[in-house]
């Protein structure tokens, strides 16, 4: 077995990495505490963490890569597979196992296509197929295939409930100190009593697991969500694209951050002629066609690629690439919102007086960027991250969709929507592919929508008081 | 008649739930002023909002009345509240510039206020709105009617805004620090405007304003708010003769004048405590120079002492033991030295000109000129006052004189600090005159980096200016330094906003005293603070300038600062000095006429009537 570590998995464990050292400077700094503070007690940014947070856990399966080892016969140097796998994949095996022969319904055993079927008696008839998976264990589905369903999904609702009553009891016990005993605890926690939303986010945490319950039972047996064209599991493709979807939108968005910081800074703070050029530059790549500007990119690169195939060992490692440079080019091309609002901030803050006072110092101009100006536009950068990690996930499904998005073997829901195209078109319909990248993708970008509006009503106290407060007032009350 | 009965308000703020207003009594008849006066945050604002049911988001009234003419305002359902807002309660309010609308007429502004209230509709409301522009003293009403507000300068839209306040012709009206954000000849004639309309249209105001001088000389009635209580009602001529609580003496005395020259004003020491507290006894008396063994575990009420005269103190309910405390007044100051010698600072016909963005081939100016020509001379351990209205370039010419215009504006002129001329500078000759001129600024939560701790503010300025400092050496400093300004040593490891704003001007006095400057350039910095702070800044400066021998460029358009401690003064108008000379020679033989206005604007207290 060999380890591979492509490009995307080195960026995302990178940012997770940065993102637990922000987690710690967070702890450190009084004031930074208390503005998270405020985003996690707010119950629905914080059960819209919970929903990101489980994402996040597939999304981190789904990037350590390996290569198998080929048996070899002894002496001879080691051969490894040419596919790469992820943790996710093997979790998967057994799904990306069954592969059927074509299109077949959720949960269904049989075959959405009439076929044509010899029988015993070398008479042909037209009808369903069995699967060759889905359902296999089925002597007669038609009676046994209820049944069966029923009772793994049952069986799947117990575990996942077990598994919820134990982090309520965890919970519980972990709060047991604070709120006289664990009975204590449960009560208080029953009516909303704790310094976080801890029942809201317990109540995400037992409906996402009540979800899941169900669906691993299902799993194994089944196609859960059915299979596409070509016979393969859509659940599986699904939680592919997490991944896809994730590091498209978590990268792209980094990728914009240093040109807009950067540019943003030195045009607010220097004015004048500095000032004018960033301006020109900005605008002008505003004004040219969005799409039209990611497709020349995209196309560059990859006749880039198809030049020089000698890079790649692996297919996966060449659509990885194609992928970061994807992010790449949607960075390079969409830092104008962001660099505008960095201007703007900046010229403000260089009016202030603590950033007269140093140049009154004489403190050097790199100095007062780095010290008193930067870190003073981080909010708005955090905002504009998490505001356009969402925008990013929709982006790239259209882009994929008009077909300059990922390579087309990668598992993505922009792809998925792209099959779905023809598929919705035919009749009958099939519907459960575009159905299921439907339901992740609005699942996703809801649920970072939901987190971004929590951070951005705690790091832009304007923005805060025109939410509505009833919710808040009412706990107020409680605390009286 | 408009009363307000044990009204109790509370905020859901992030600390917790802050109770703003805790039982508050008070009425208000027609043809009376009643003024409502106290430091930022003790609930005097909110008093306004809440009678007119305006709280913010997270406020709301937790028990209690407010009935206008027997009837109960809060009890009243949204849409008649409406008719009561502006057509029997109006209100104006401190932002002039902000309270209008910036993208129509004024005409248009008050013929809404005429045209909700009163049954006038069209040209016969226009008439009535250009009467009303009239009234409040707009010249040209029948041109300016059309105008938008950015064509009116601050004291006409403060005049506007009155006008649409009593154009629905209400009974009472609600003035929230009306001249706070104007200037001192603008404020005279405002508070003159609103004290004829009063007289005229038997109008019950209730004045709400921090500045002590402004009440005297109108409300008939004065209430003194502390931390969310009225703790002192009484007319206005007894309240500022014979004060009964303590906090108001103390309040009384902080204020400098020139009669308080050469003695150390009476701070109050500590802060206003945080109305997320539940209070046990009296709210003041950790602060108080009276205060006696039972204050802290008896709550006082309000009682009657005297005619028409309450105060909520246990001095007159429950007399008692005092405790001992520290005596407010200590020993009086040495003067300041007498000018001799070459000066430390000397000005020469200095001009600042800002070039302005004009389109390409307009006729209009190119540029403005800030400063016009300025000249004067400052020697060591003196204050040299720059007074003047706002716009009159004051804080441009302190501005550069610190160097902090080289790259934004044309410097002329030459100010040549012992003999060297500062715009000439460059290199390490600028490094070392960096370190000794600094600033301190007017606003203290502007003026320091909420990103960086205190220490980190602090010694910004040693690293650059103090290479050769080594990191034991700094602290050293730094630790000399909190001493001297009267913070406590763990304030270096803490962060900006975990301070009040007295707390951070010492702070930015630190920040200014880190290189041991010998002139320190100070931009209104008591302007932003409440009067028992602004006492403990000025005595503060005042020490450190008898110890230090600093020079202070004091900029402020506060006269009551100027007497009390500046030894000159210049006066100065449209970029240039009017007059200057010794501070007490222009204070009282003003020779230009434009000082004369000035100084005859300046709101004072009633001189005690013996």
């Amino acid at each position: 077995m060999k380890p591979v570590l492509l490009w995307t998995d080195l960026a995302l464990w990178l940012m997770l990495a940065a993102g637990i050292a922000y987690a710690l400077r967070v702890r450190a700094q009084a004031n930074l505490r208390a503005t998270w503070r405020r985003v996690l007690r707010d119950p629905v940014a914080a059960s819209a963490g919970v929903v990101m947070a489980a994402f996040l856990l597939v999304t981190l399966v789904d990037s350590v890569h390996l290569r198998r080892a080929l048996p070899t016969a002894a002496g001879e140097a080691a051969v490894y597979d040419a596919r790469t796998l992820s943790l996710l994949d093997i979790a998967l095996e057994r799904q990306l196992g069954m592969r059927e022969v074509s299109y077949s319904l959720p949960l269904g055993t049989h075959g959405f296509n009439k076929e044509s079927v010899i029988d015993a008696q070398g008479r042909v008839s037209r009808e369903l197929p069995r699967l060759q998976f889905g359902g296999a264990h089925l002597t007669d589905p038609a009676t046994q295939w209820a049944a069966d369903v029923a009772g793994r999904a049952a069986l799947g609702l117990m575990g996942g409930l077990v598994a919820a009553l134990l982090a309520v009891a965890l919970t519980a016990a972990a709060l047991a100190g604070h709120h006289a005993g664990w009975r204590g605890a449960l009560a208080d926690l029953a009516a909303d009593r704790t310094f976080y939303p801890l029942r809201t986010l317990l109540l995400t945490l037992a409906v996402l697991l009540l979800l899941a319950g169900p669906v691993i039972a299902l799993m194994p047996h089944y196609h859960v969500f059915g299979t596409d064209r070509t016979g393969n599991d859509v659940l599986v493709q699904a939680l592919k694209s997490v991944r896809t979807a994730f590091v498209i939108g978590a990268l792209s968005t980094l990728a914009t951050l240093p040109i807009a910081l950067l540019l943003g800074v030195l045009a607010g703070y220097h004015k004048g002629w500095v000032d004018e050029v960033i301006q020109y530059v900005y605008t002008t790549l505003s004004a040219v066609p969005n799409v039209l500007l990611i497709a020349a990119c995209v196309l560059m690169v990859q006749v880039f690629f198809d030049k020089h195939p000698e890079l790649f060992e692996t297919a996966a490692e060449r659509s990885d690439l194609k992928m970061l440079m994807l992010c790449a080019i949607l960075g390079l091309t969409g830092w104008a919102g962001l660099c505008r609002l960095v201007r703007a901030e900046t010229l403000k803050l260089r009016e202030l007086d603590y950033v007269q006072a140093a140049t009154a110092f004489g403190v050097g101009d790199l100095r007062i960027m780095a010290r008193h100006i930067v870190p003073n536009v981080m909010h708005l950068v955090l905002i504009t991250v998490v505001l356009g990690f969402s925008e990013l996930i929709l982006y790239e499904a259209v882009l994929t969709y008009v077909g300059v998005g990922v390579d087309p073997v990668m598992n993505s829901f922009g792809s998925m929507i792209n099959l779905a195209r023809s598929e919705m078109s035919r009749d009958p319909v099939v519907w459960w592919s575009f159905a299921a990248a439907f339901g992740f993708m609005v699942g996703l970008v809801l649920a970072a929508n939901l987190f971004a509006d929590g951070v951005r009503d705690a790091f832009d106290p304007k923005a805060r008081s025109a939410r509505p407060r009833v919710l808040l007032r009412r706990k107020g009350a409680d605390h009286a | 008649m408009l009363e307000i009965d044990d009204l109790r308000v509370e905020l859901d703020a992030d600390a917790g739930l802050v109770r703003a207003i805790a039982g508050m009594h008070l009425s208000l008849s027609r043809g009376e002023t009643f003024a409502l006066v106290g430091e930022s945050g003790c609930g005097k604002s909110m008093t306004a909002l809440a009678l007119m049911r305006l709280l913010p988001e997270n406020g709301r009234v937790a028990g209690g009345a407010v009935r206008l003419d027997g009837r109960d305002l809060l009890a009243l359902p949204e849409g008649q509240m409406r008719a009561v807002r502006g057509g029997r309660i109006a209100m104006i309010f401190q932002e002039p510039s902000t309270s209008l609308n910036p993208v129509m007429r004024v005409g248009d502004q008050v013929v809404e206020a005429i045209e909700a209230h009163t049954p006038l509709r069209g040209a016969a409301a226009r008439a009535k709105a250009i009467d009303w522009l009239a009234r409040v003293g707009i010249p040209e009403p029948q041109r300016r009617v059309d105008d938008y507000p950015f064509r009116l300068s601050g004291g006409q839209k403060q005049r506007v805004m009155i006008a649409i306040a009593l154009a629905a012709e209400p009974d009472f009206l609600v003035a929230d620090e009306p001249t706070t954000a104007l200037d001192v000849t603008i404020q005279a004639q405002i508070l003159d405007l609103i004290r004829d309309l009063q007289r005229e249209r038997q109008l019950g105001v209730l004045l709400i304003t921090h500045d002590l001088a402004v009440v005297s000389g109108m409300a008939h009635r004065v209430a003194l708010m502390y931390a969310g209580q009225i703790i002192e009602v009484a007319p206005a001529a007894e309240f500022f003769a014979h004060p009964k609580h303590p906090y108001a003496r103390l309040l009384l005395q902080a204020l400098p004048d020139a009669a308080r020259r050469g003695e150390p004003l009476a701070a109050i020491a500590g802060t206003v405590p945080p109305l997320w507290l539940d209070f046990a006894g009296c709210r003041f008396w950790p602060r108080c120079d009276k205060a006696m063994g039972h204050c802290a575990g008896t709550i006082p009420e309000l009682t009657e002492e005297g005619l028409q005269h309450q105060v909520r103190c246990l001095l007159y309910s429950q007399p008692g033991n005092a405790l001992p405390r520290p005596a407010v007044m200590p020993q009086a100051l040495p003067p300041a030295p007498a000018v001799q010698g070459q000066p430390l600072l000397d000005v020469r016909d200095l001009r600042v000109r800002f070039a302005l963005k004009a389109p390409l081939f307009s006729r209009g100016p190119r540029h403005f000129d800030a400063v016009d020509g300025v000249s004067y001379q400052l020697h060591a351990g003196r204050t040299l006052a720059l007074v003047g209205e706002s716009g009159c370039g004051k804080t441009t010419s302190g501005k550069a004189i610190v160097q902090l215009l080289r790259r934004q504006a044309q410097v002329g002129g030459q100010a040549l600090f012992e003999g060297q001329d500062l715009f000439q500078l460059s290199g390490a000759a600028l490094v070392e005159a960096r370190r000794s001129i600094q600033i301190i600024f007017q606003d203290p939560f502007a003026s320091l980096n909420p990103r960086m701790r205190v220490a980190d503010v602090l010694e910004e300025g040693l690293i650059a200016l103090r290479p050769e400092l080594d990191t034991g050496q700094r602290l050293k400093r730094l630790h000399a330094l909190v001493d001297q300004v009267g913070l406590r040593r763990d304030a270096l490891q803490r962060w900006p906003h975990e301070f009040s704003g007295g707390q951070r001007q010492r702070i930015a006095i630190a920040r200014a005293l880190a290189v041991e400057p010998r002139l320190i350039v100070c931009d209104e910095p008591t302007s932003a603070l409440d009067v028992s702070v602004q006492a403990q800044i000025l005595n503060l400066l005042r020490d450190l300038q008898r110890e230090q021998g600093l020079a202070y460029l004091f900029i402020t358009h506060n006269i009551g600062v100027v007497e009390y401690i500046a030894d000159d003064i210049a006066v100065m108008r449209g970029g240039r000095i009017v007059e200057q000379g010794a501070c007490p020679d222009v204070l009282r033989r003003p020779w230009e006429p434009y000082t004369r206005s000035l100084l005859a604007a300046v709101p004072r207290l009633v001189p005690p009537a013996n």
